[in-house]
């Protein structure tokens, strides 16, 4: 496999004195199909894939756009717990980017050895190297098993954390499925933060929804790191009274340090627990990529950034999106966070190519829903404006909020953002 | 070569969309937020109503109904809150210049 595209020669663009002169010739000037400049996104998610749809669309095509993935489809997290419960099936999460290819999208399926900030260079696995003129990192997360004693490699393949939407959700949907009934599935959540704050509790109640039809005497212990339900408490502590009495047990502050695979175990700083089905979801950081390519910044898991261009505070030219951003203040880790990074970045990369002024201030919104059963959702949602005197993104005061309820015209909504959100990253 | 350099940077400025980079409070920015429910520039993909080709004055109205509390919602009350008086008209006039499908 090989590239039709050389190294090509950055062309600086005039600037505002040139550009009303310019602006004056538009009407007769043929469309040009050379390239002003070559964007490489690394990372075809909620973030990535944005980034590369908008700046296609919003450049006019006159940048030149790769989007660099090592998957070959596609699988959705948001909505994957639906396939732990058994209303949606994975081949419902999964799509594919042909549509990007159409809106003219270089998309390589490869994956990012390194990544040469001073030379705008990345290496790939299968083919040349490439270079940039901006780089946009949007590499989600990894997990960070050595945090707890006995996850490794082995134990990963009894233990599994379907953290990451493919195969394991898939896996585990399967190890529910052959547990007897009368079984314990035993769900363990890191500390915050991590990708998704409600997703946890929304797979409790997905789990449960599955026990509660296929195997009644059955429960879902869950073993919380944190000191309480990080996201929603009172919506899911209602459908869980409502919906899975008797079925679910929730524990807090109860951080799983050790993992016992061979005897189905756990271990807290105080206790032991045992489970039929183990599903430790591990402590998480920015991708693997992030560090390699030295942009983690915070705690040595994630990367701060200028949250008006996405910019990395540590490697201009480099923008990075999504889970692996040291999130802005009440900001969540999310598909619709990173999706509106996306398009942050996307706007800001254009006015810097082209010698224009950033939007001074960006206004982006948060929706997370969550699934309790088949036919029922809830939401939660905030407005994010940025804050020019304290430089980052903050909350709207008096904007945003929880469900009043969950109900049937929510879980609605909630197919609607799915459909929407993946039609507006994918085309 | 100042012939090309001059004749892609004429390509680049024409490109309709980023004329409004100039704008700080660019209707186009702001109403991408909106599409991860509406759809991408408001052509909803299922689900939810088109807001793309809606008259402008209309959808300033819902906004503010839903911000006011005259017009009942599950989220949208929440969400219009956020934004301020400009910022609705911006996006109204952003949608209503959009084509529906």
């Amino acid at each position: 496999m090989n590239i039709p595209y050389s190294r090509r020669e950055f062309i600086k663009l005039v600037g505002a004195g040139a550009a009303s002169a310019a602006l004056a010739g538009c009407a007769s000037t043929p469309e040009i199909k050379k390239p002003i400049a070559r964007v490489i996104v690394i990372g075809g998610g909620f973030g990535g894939a944005t980034a590369a749809r908008y700046i296609r669309a919003w450049g006019g095509g006159a940048i030149e756009v790769f989007l660099i993935e090592r998957n070959t489809q596609f699988v959705s997290c948001p909505l994957s717990n639906l396939v732990l419960g058994g209303s949606r099936r994975i081949e419902d999460l999964t799509l594919g980017y042909g549509k990007l290819r159409d809106e003219g999208v270089v998309v390589l399926n490869d994956e990012v050895k390194a990544i040469d900030a001073g030379k705008k260079r990345i290496s790939l696995t299968k083919i040349a190297d490439l270079n940039y003129d901006r780089l946009v990192v949007s590499p989600g997360i990894d997990f960070m098993h050595d945090q707890i004693a006995g996850y490794d490699a082995e134990a990963q393949k009894t233990v599994l954390h379907a953290w990451k939407a493919g195969p394991e959700t898939v896996a585990l949907r399967r190890q529910l499925e052959a547990m007897k009934d009368g079984g314990v599935v035993l769900l363990s959540i890191p500390k915050a933060p991590y990708r998704c704050p409600p997703g946890p509790y929304e797979r409790v109640s997905q789990i449960a929804f599955y026990l509660k039809q296929a195997k009644p005497r059955s429960k879902i212990l869950v073993l919380d790191g944190n000191e309480d339900i990080v996201s929603k408490k009172g919506l899911f502590l209602a459908a869980w009274n409502d919906l899975y009495k008797g079925i679910v047990e929730y524990k807090p502050n109860n951080e799983v340090k050790e993992v016992v695979a061979k005897a189905g175990s756990v271990k807290t700083d105080f206790d032991t627990f045992k489970g039929d089905v183990l599903n430790v979801i591990p402590p998480q950081r920015a991708g693997n990529i992030a560090a390699q390519a030295k942009l983690i910044t915070s705690n040595n898991r994630w990367c701060d950034v200028d949250w008006l261009t996405m910019e990395s505070k540590v490697a201009p030219g480099i923008h990075v999106l999504g889970d692996a951003t040291l999130s802005a203040a009440a900001m969540p880790k999310s598909g619709s966070m990173a999706n509106n990074h996306g398009k942050i970045a996307a706007a800001a990369i254009i006015a810097q190519l082209t010698g224009v002024a950033v939007d001074p201030q960006p206004v982006i919104a948060n929706t997370c829903y969550s699934y309790v059963s088949d036919k029922e959702a809830m939401h939660v949602t905030s407005v994010h404006r940025y804050d020019a005197e304290k430089k980052t993104l903050l909350p709207v005061a008096g904007a945003g909020g929880v469900s009043a309820q969950r109900n049937e015209l929510e879980k609605s909504y909630a197919d609607a953002w799915a459909r929407n959100i993946w039609a507006d990253m994918l085309g | 070569m100042k012939r090309i350099v001059s004749a892609v940077a004429l390509a680049a400025l024409c490109a309709p969309a980023i004329g409004q980079q100039a704008n700080p409070n660019s209707g186009r920015n702001l109403a991408a937020a909106c599409a991860i429910c509406h759809g991408t520039n408001g052509v909803n993909a299922g689900g939810l109503p088109n807001l793309a080709g809606q008259p402008s004055d209309h959808l300033a109205k819902q906004l503010r109904d839903f911000r006011d509390g005259k017009r009942p919602a599950t989220i949208m009350h929440q969400i219009s809150k956020g934004y301020t008086e400009p910022q609705i008209e911006a996006l109204a006039a952003f949608f209503a210049s959009q084509k529906a499908r």
